[in-house]
């Protein structure tokens, strides 16, 4: 039986690993090397890097980061931030990555996300959304790490992405970014109903019991976080940590 | 020495990384020079059925590896789409595959709301077989596709169960194929790697 994901999540920010609270108010976290070794260590089951700054300040994905990155994963890596055309999509995936997200250039261009599909297949394109809720119910989405409201209904455009090529959908909650408050239950359940590829949820998660609460209900899922992998305890301290063998099986029972 | 096929397709790092870890000598094979000596060969691949098949035919290579692998017998592998081209053909397109092995490479039938690609980690169930030595009973590895070998090929030497039960690994021979990515499958992975480089190596 397939099981659910469980990917931390890096955000990168100036060569440096940084955490946000709702896609802000970062702190440094370490060295994104040194961070995969260790969580090659703990055997994940995929990895997700963002380099935050890419898109907002108009730069090109920083391919000797990325390279350094993949050489050093011993898992699944999906890469994503700054991703505007086929040929870097490309060059990306030539360096050892599993799967390219696009996020702000889906939004753009989505013509991109057929191109690269039909190329490299769509098991390797992911698109990325980062949403937040109205005010009087409902989800927006957004690009350039929250700032950027995307006109179009949120459904509407994962449709579209799905019937464009891509072969997963990852859901970021602003609201929940950074606040250990649990996933949003009510949101995973729309998107998963309308979904027919994989669908990896992020934001908010707190605690194993976090994850498994979402397991129970959506399976297969992928459940994907930052703080809960990164910090300890209220004071954020960080400290990288992962479910053993025998706590991964507990989240995944029934 | 293990030839990794280097045709513009798939994560050949990886494997390259995994064997630099066990010390076992490993090269880059873009060319045929670099190819005719290997003692097993790797065909990694990645993306749509035929552009990987149109990708293996414009690399120069293809004459090289069928001779090698169906005259000389050489051992080799092929992973993910690699493993898929050693068919006729797939549901997925209208190349001609290599048609070492007998058989069509058929699409999920999702009956149920199964999302695609099959993507994570799934269990196998296997019979002995020298590359699957040392591995747990059910060991997990990690899955990346939306076509797949049907289970009841004969030469199929581990299943798994997603929608349909799939066929995961075969083995005619010196052919060897496998669905999952072992180069990104931890220690299960990294052991079937191991296993290959012993059975060409030996």
């Amino acid at each position: 039986m397939l099981k659910s994901r469980i990917i931390p999540v890096l955000l990168i920010r100036d060569k440096g690993l940084v955490k946000t609270t709702k896609f802000s108010d970062d702190k440094y976290v370490g060295d994104p090397l040194n961070a995969v070794r260790i969580f090659n260590e703990k055997e994940v089951d995929e990895l997700t890097v963002f380099d935050i700054d890419a898109t907002v300040n108009g730069t090109v994905p920083d391919l000797k980061v990325i390279e350094h990155l993949a050489a050093e994963c011993r898992m699944p890596l999906c890469y994503g931030g700054g991703i505007k055309t086929l040929e870097q999509a490309q060059s990306i995936l030539a360096l050892g990555v599993e799967k390219v997200a696009l996020s702000s250039a889906a939004i753009e261009n989505p013509q991109l996300i057929s191109d690269i599909a039909t190329q490299v297949g769509n098991q390797s394109v992911v698109v990325v959304l980062d949403v937040k809720k109205k005010l009087f119910g409902g989800y927006k989405a957004y690009t350039h790490n929250g700032t950027k409201q995307v006109k179009k209904d949120l459904f509407e455009l994962l449709r579209e992405f799905q019937a464009l090529g891509a072969g997963e959908i990852i859901v970021n909650n602003i609201d929940l970014d950074g606040t250990l408050k649990g996933y949003d239950q009510q949101l995973i359940s729309n998107l998963k109903s309308a979904l027919n590829v994989p669908f990896t949820i992020c934001g908010g998660a707190c605690s194993y019991d976090d994850i498994r609460k979402v397991v129970r209900g959506h399976t297969p899922i992928g459940l994907a976080a930052g703080s809960l992998f990164v910090f300890k305890g209220k004071y954020r301290a960080v400290l990288i940590s992962y479910p053993n063998k025998a706590e991964k099986e507990l989240l995944y029972k029934m | 020495m293990i030839a990794i096929v280097d045709y513009g397709l798939g994560n050949i790092r990886a494997f390259g990384n995994i064997y630099n870890r066990l010390n076992i000598p490993f090269e880059y094979a873009s060319t045929i020079d670099a190819l005719k000596d290997a003692s097993g060969i790797i065909l990694p691949g990645v993306g749509s059925f035929d552009y990987a098949m149109n990708k293996l035919n414009e690399s120069g290579l293809r004459d090289t590896l069928d001779d090698l692998v169906l005259n000389k017998k050489v051992p080799i592998i092929g992973i993910c789409v690699g493993m898929q081209m050693m068919a006729k053909r797939s549901d997925e397109g209208s190349a001609d595959g290599l048609a070492w092995l007998d058989t069509t490479v058929r699409k999920f039938d999702l009956k149920e709301s199964y999302p695609l690609p099959h993507m994570g980690w799934n269990q196998l169930s296997f019979l002995d077989n020298p590359i699957l030595k040392g591995l747990e009973k059910n060991p997990e590895l990690y899955f990346l596709h939306s076509y797949h070998f049907e289970s009841d090929y004969e030469h199929v030497i581990a299943t798994a169960e997603y929608a349909n039960s799939i066929g995961c690994i075969i083995n005619k021979g010196n052919i060897f194929g496998i669905q999952c990515h072992p180069e990104k499958s931890h220690q299960a992975g990294i052991t079937i790697l191991k296993n290959f480089a012993e059975v060409a190596n030996a």
